[in-house]
């Protein structure tokens, strides 16, 4: 009968959209993402973070091994105080340094991870001890000229 | 003499403004209609499918063919510009970014106006003329349950299934110009389109934009249909209504929800 | 089935009805009996198809009381409508077939909507009501295939599946050949008789009225102008009623549209 002309005909339909669904999320997404549950938290603290922004990624040896997940300012000393979510099969050690990098000249800014040589890892929760902001260009510039000017003696009138 | 030409003039403006003002007010009825139906219809599978096959199955080739069309211009034009700034090997990303956020939620409702919405208000519409709908609210069966519901869902349900279809046909026909024709490489089209295309943010925004787009689709091709004239320039214009404020409607809602999902990115 | 209840089975009070400004029934007052036929017949444009709205619950009158089966039509919510509807049978001008199902998906599709039966029952009552109007042989037809006359059985068959009280027909003799004006009528008359129905019949043909109709009510400027039984139309004098009955050109309704003066427009 009719309707199971039909029903063979909308069944297809609806398994080449499943198929291009999976197309999508495989070869074009990256579902290999963790996803937001798995991975643990470890907490940065910057002077200034420049343009990073939530769900940058957080990078070791330019491998991508976690997130940014959150960033907030904390109320008494001013920082930046930035969450990271890191995949759980990656460990870092506890004097490891994080850095806000930019990719390429002007891209988009990632955290950088350099671990050390501390044997016991972070855990869940644990504070990066050392972090190194953001390069601002406005502030390397007057840098540059302030040093310029400071090895230039001033010149007799 | 002059000043008559004038009265009349903005008299029939004045008057299409209120005799538009009363349709925005039937359809807002309408529309309550609809929903107050919509699950009791809902229950009918076997209407929706029908109406599936016909509203969505029957655009399966316009809009994959489309789509790889589509892929394959943006290939080209995207090489175009990419390559003077030594950075084809991003051409996956422009293409898919474009496909996913944008032209496949877009270009899919628009040619699904033009192809499916128009003919259900046709069909609609015709039912109309020719007392069809007032048979079967004589046998005491809801119309709105029965003939506009199912239309009404299906293209809901439809317009998903075929933007994902428009959008992977668009990134293959722009891997087909990309990578088979030009010679970008393979890998890199890929890798960088995986690590910028983002399935939540790209992927399902563009989802939900087609499902909008799709509810917006459904009503107004119902609702043409509902109330066409019962006659032939009746059910004509009623067509043609459809698939202009239809397509209108894909547009600023686009323009909305794009605000909505992708402004704070940047 | 008709259950038996009151005996006027259709009761209209002074209705009245507009539309676009323009008045259509300016204080109807009708009664129908259980199991009469009756014929209402006027002018083109006269409420006729108005009336069988109104009777239908699908318009409601600005003034008056349309009581059917004793229940007060106008006021009824969308539900108990729908249970006086099923018992309320309709054909259309053109029979209004389902232009997507087959000629058997058509009778049937009262039976499907509106009972639980399950499809082994419903189908012999499809084939019996196809038979009563001679068409079970083209139960597999679509609507496209059938002519007009076959077009307007089938449309009965559909309108009778439940076998309502009331039938309401509407024009059911225009664009007929004479042959399948006659095999209607028969129809008409025969499944009212063996349903026991009440039915009401707008039409233009005056030589089918005449046989089928057990009372002729005429509409003219929006009142009932006579009611009377088909024998005495034959002898009626009135002027309106002579002209209806001869097919006369002109009489109380004229022929020439209001026009101004003939000399003067082909002068001036």
């Amino acid at each position: 009968m009719n309707r199971s002309r039909f029903d063979f005909a909308v069944g297809l339909f609806v398994a080449l959209g499943l198929l291009a669904l999976v197309f999508m999320a495989l070869k074009v997404g990256n579902l290999a993402d963790f996803g937001e549950t798995g991975g643990y938290l470890i907490e940065a603290r910057f002077d200034n973070i420049g343009g990073l922004k939530v769900r940058a990624p957080v990078k070791s040896a330019g491998v991508v091994v976690g997130r940014v997940e959150a960033i907030g300012l904390d109320r008494d000393t001013y920082e930046a105080v930035v969450l990271l979510r890191i995949a759980p099969s990656f460990k870092f050690s506890k004097d490891t340094i994080g850095s806000i990098l930019t990719s390429g000249l002007l891209g988009e800014q990632y955290i950088g991870l350099e671990p050390g040589g501390d044997p016991t890892m972070l855990a869940n929760g644990d504070r990066l001890g050392k972090t190194q902001s953001a390069m601002i260009l406005e502030k390397l510039i007057s840098q540059f000229l302030f040093s310029k000017a400071a090895e230039t003696p001033a010149k007799a009138p | 003499m002059m000043g008559q030409s004038l009265y009349d003039f903005f008299e029939r403006r004045g008057r299409a403004v209120r005799v538009g003002i009363e349709r925005l007010g039937i359809a807002a009825r309408f529309t309550g209609a609809l929903l107050g139906v919509l699950l009791q219809a809902i229950r009918r599978t076997a209407l929706i499918i029908r109406e599936l096959y016909f509203s969505g199955v029957r655009s399966l080739l316009i809009v994959a063919v489309s789509g790889v069309f589509v892929g394959m211009v943006l290939a080209v034009q995207g090489y175009e510009v990419l390559q003077r700034y030594g950075s084809a090997e991003s051409l996956g990303v422009i293409v898919a970014l474009s496909l996913v956020r944008e032209l496949g939620p877009v270009v899919t409702a628009l040619l699904f106006a033009g192809r499916a919405s128009s003919a259900v208000t046709a069909e609609i519409g015709l039912m109309r003329a020719t007392e069809q709908l007032a048979a079967m609210d004589m046998m005491a069966v809801d119309p709105m349950a029965r003939v506009v519901a199912p239309r009404f869902l299906a293209a809901i349900f439809s317009m998903p299934i075929l933007t994902l279809i428009f959008s992977s046909a668009g990134v293959i026909g722009a891997w087909i110009i990309g990578v088979r024709l030009i010679g970008i490489d393979d890998g890199a089209f890929w890798s960088q389109m995986q690590a910028n295309v983002d399935l939540r943010i790209d992927i399902v925004n563009g989802l939900i934009k087609s499902a909008v787009f799709g509810v917006a689709l459904g009503l107004v091709s119902v609702f043409e249909g509902y109330f066409a004239a019962p006659t032939a320039e009746g059910v004509a214009s009623a067509t043609t209504r459809t698939v202009v404020i239809s397509s209108l409607a894909v547009l600023l809602l686009d323009f909305v929800l794009t605000v909505m999902m992708f402004r704070g990115l940047s | 089935m008709d259950d038996g209840g009151p005996t006027a089975m259709i009761d209209l009070r002074d209705v009245r009805f507009s539309y676009g400004g323009r008045t259509i029934l300016n204080g109807i007052t009708l009664t129908i009996k259980r199991g009469e036929i009756v014929a209402v017949m006027g002018g083109s444009g006269g409420g006729k198809t108005t009336l069988l709205g109104l009777i239908g619950g699908r318009l409601k009158p600005d003034a008056g009381e349309v009581i059917v089966d004793g229940q007060n039509v106008p006021r009824l919510n969308k539900a108990a409508l729908y249970a006086l509807r099923r018992r309320i049978g309709m054909l259309f001008q053109f029979g209004a077939l389902f232009t997507d199902l087959s000629v058997y998906d058509n009778v049937a599709f009262p039976l499907r909507e509106q009972t639980d039966l399950p499809d082994a029952l419903i189908d012999p009552l499809v084939l019996m009501k196809l038979e009563a109007v001679g068409l079970r042989g083209a139960k597999d037809l679509m609507p496209a295939e059938l002519s007009g006359g076959m077009a307007r059985r089938i449309a009965l068959a559909r309108a009778v599946a439940l076998d309502p009280a009331v039938m309401l027909y509407d024009e059911p003799f225009t664009g007929l050949d004479p042959i399948s004006i006659g095999i209607i009528g028969r129809l008409i008359k025969r499944l009212h008789r063996a349903l026991g129905m009440t039915s009401i019949i707008v039409t233009h043909d005056i030589n089918e009225t005449l046989r089928l109709a057990d009372r002729i009510v005429v509409l003219a400027n929006g009142r009932i102008h006579r009611d009377l039984k088909p024998e005495d139309v034959t002898s009626s004098d009135d002027p309106f009623i002579r002209q209806f009955a001869d097919g006369l050109p002109d009489g109380p309704v004229p022929f020439h549209y209001p026009a101004p003066d003939y000399a003067a427009e082909l002068i001036g």
